[in-house]
């Protein structure tokens, strides 16, 4: 391999290059650090989640918190697992619903040239400069009316058409050169199915990245389960663990809270891991060139 | 042009088209039937749930709303009441400002300079420092907020207290999430190591993808050393990227919620944590004072949009 300095050196030993590692990890270590902590907490028994002075990592790791996770609050009005099975449900029809519809959306807007293209292509732009939470109260309106309102539908449709997906999709598409599609277009093939036959498939890496950030705003997303239902067996994962651990000032149950907190984590990082060489091949086309 | 000037010349075709735009529009609107059919899906929920949504808003900010009585409109009284009479509202938006003045600029630079750092490392070695930074930005902001509530800890078994204390820098329990003075510095913090998101993957992945001849190319034209070269020749390359993550960062920055409720509570001591999210919040879902609440929420949209398209100019090519 090439060595990725990019100014040609020496043969002397690098002092620079042992400061920038030194200073990376270093750095690394620290943002590492809380959620090293988080997860060493839930593994740590009940006699060492109260020590004086607090010990960073546990001596005698026990799964007794994901037990009394997932049995002890079962004697509530849900059980745990109920939650965990919403936020599952909700996020992998986010995942797929939004790839699916993110895909189609952007191969007329990159390949075809039909009237009103930039002008929706402007808006989904000015759409990527504000939250979506800023539209929240009519959104709230909105599934209201059309009575959705304690359902699976009201926590992922709206999620469904986000422009950042839209975004990212098409700048992606836009660097496959027209030619490589013409030469794989199936002959006699409608658009249809040039469009799930040659175009999907090319799309891959594109599709990795909208399910690494669709899934991250839809597994971590407490606020529409909070608004969107009310019933005890419609809330998602967050919204169940922000009750659990009470949220500001409330220490009780630190055990169990660890542990339900290392269920919200462990799969967003599994997700980028799965999907990291992908991801970084379509971030490098994220760019706006206006 | 060429078309223009054609037209022109031909006036008497011209007179005879006019009529007919629409129908050539709608003509060319109908040869592209496939495209709508693929664009629909998303057109439809996009309008459904952003576009509507945002008219719908603009509406009822001139109104008062509370989800039982239909709209009354009442002018300007929600702006008014807001700007004027809303202290906690003008705090919020204080609050707001001084975050996001801290932390956009300061998460920007740093998300930059730590793509930029690790793309100068063997590629073999980048996946794990960037999973290190990467990481805490995916990570719910619920979840971890019990490893912020232990270490800030207001009592001596706080982490931080605990350590402060034995080292002799405080000499009594501060109480960090409680105190006016510490209560925005731990929001910044807190939000800066969550702060190398989307914006940081954009920056490695255009940094990654620099052409090496660019950079042999700067060799010989007298670039000397790294910091030249990321000046020279790096930044103008990954300028899309920059103003991408740019556009990001001032979305998250001015969004700043979750952490605030989750770690000082809603509202927080004195409202010295309360932003204008959580101010919407609060009419809208507590209150539910729509009018009053969707005026917040145009308020904020305008900031946002505002902002960017500052950002756009600033970093927009222009073209």
């Amino acid at each position: 391999m090439i060595g990725t300095s990019s100014i040609v050196k020496g043969k002397r030993f690098d002092f620079s290059g042992l400061f920038l590692y030194t200073f990376l990890t270093a750095l690394g270590l620290l943002m590492l650090a809380p959620l090293v902590y988080m997860f060493s907490s839930a593994l740590k028994p009940t006699s060492e989640l109260f020590l004086f002075p607090p010990r960073f990592f546990v001596v005698n790791p026990t799964l007794k918190n994901f037990k009394d996770l997932l049995l002890a609050t079962g004697t509530s009005i849900v059980p745990f697992s109920r939650y965990i099975f919403n936020s599952i449900v909700v996020s992998s029809f986010i995942v797929v619903g939004s790839i699916i519809i993110a895909a189609m959306a952007a191969y007329p807007l990159s390949k075809h040239d039909m009237p009103f293209k930039r002008f929706i292509f402007n808006m989904i732009l000015l759409a990527l400069m504000f939250a979506p939470q800023v539209t929240q109260i009519p959104q709230f309106i909105v599934i209201k009316e059309l009575g959705l309102i304690n359902t699976y539908a009201a926590l992922i449709i709206p999620a469904l058409a986000a422009p950042v997906s839209l975004f990212l999709m098409k700048q992606f598409l836009d660097q496959i050169p027209n030619a490589l599609l013409e030469a794989t277009r199936i002959d006699g093939g409608n658009e249809w199915t040039t469009f799930w036959k040659v175009v999907m498939p090319m799309l891959k890496p594109a599709w990795a990245t909208l399910a690494l950030f669709s899934f991250i705003s839809a597994w971590n997303d407490p606020w529409s389960a909070n608004i969107y239902t009310t019933t005890e067996d419609m809330k998602t994962l967050p919204l169940a663990l922000q009750t659990l651990s009470g949220g500001y000032g409330v220490v009780a149950r630190t055990g169990t809270v660890a542990a339900a907190s290392f269920l919200m984590v462990v799969p967003t990082i599994l997700v980028f891991v799965i999907t990291q060489r992908m991801v970084l091949e379509t971030m490098a086309h994220s760019g706006i060139k206006e | 042009m060429s078309n223009t000037t054609v037209e022109l010349t031909r006036p008497s075709v011209q007179a005879k088209r006019t009529p007919g735009k629409l129908a050539i529009l709608w003509r060319e609107v109908k040869k592209h039937k496939v495209s709508y059919f693929f664009l629909a899906p998303f057109l439809l929920l996009f309008t459904l749930f952003t576009i509507i949504p945002v008219i719908t808003s603009f509406a009822l900010s001139f109104t008062y709303y509370n989800m039982i009585e239909s709209p009354k409109f009442i002018g300007w009284s929600n702006y008014k009441l807001l700007f004027v009479d809303d202290d906690i509202f003008l705090k919020a938006i204080a609050n707001t400002l001084k975050f996001a003045v801290i932390t956009g600029p300061v998460g920007y630079i740093m998300a930059f300079l730590l793509a930029w750092l690790i793309s100068q490392i063997p590629v073999k070695y980048r996946f794990i420092y960037t999973l290190c930074f990467y990481t805490p930005a995916i990570t719910s902001s619920i979840a971890i907020s019990v490893v912020w509530l232990y270490m800030f800890s207001g009592d001596r078994y706080g982490l931080i207290n605990y350590w402060s204390m034995k080292l002799g820098i405080l000499n009594e329990p501060w109480l960090w999430l409680q105190n006016i003075k510490t209560i925005m510095p731990v929001l910044i913090i807190v939000s800066l190591w969550m702060s190398m998101g989307i914006g940081f993957l954009a920056f490695l992945a255009g940094l990654q993808n620099v052409p090496r001849d660019y950079y042999e190319a700067g060799a010989i034209d007298g670039v000397k050393n790294r910091f030249q070269e990321l000046w020279y020749i790096t930044i103008p390359s990954v300028k899309p990227q920059l103003l991408f993550g740019a556009v990001m960062q001032v979305v998250s920055s001015l969004q700043v919620f979750d952490i605030s409720i989750q770690l000082l509570g809603m509202p927080s001591v004195l409202y010295a944590g309360h932003t204008v999210m959580t101010h919407l919040f609060d009419y809208a879902f507590i209150r539910f004072e729509m009018g009053y609440a969707t005026a917040i929420a145009v308020v904020l949209f305008l900031m946002m949009v505002g902002l960017n398209r500052v950002i756009f100019r600033l970093l927009g090519s222009g073209e």
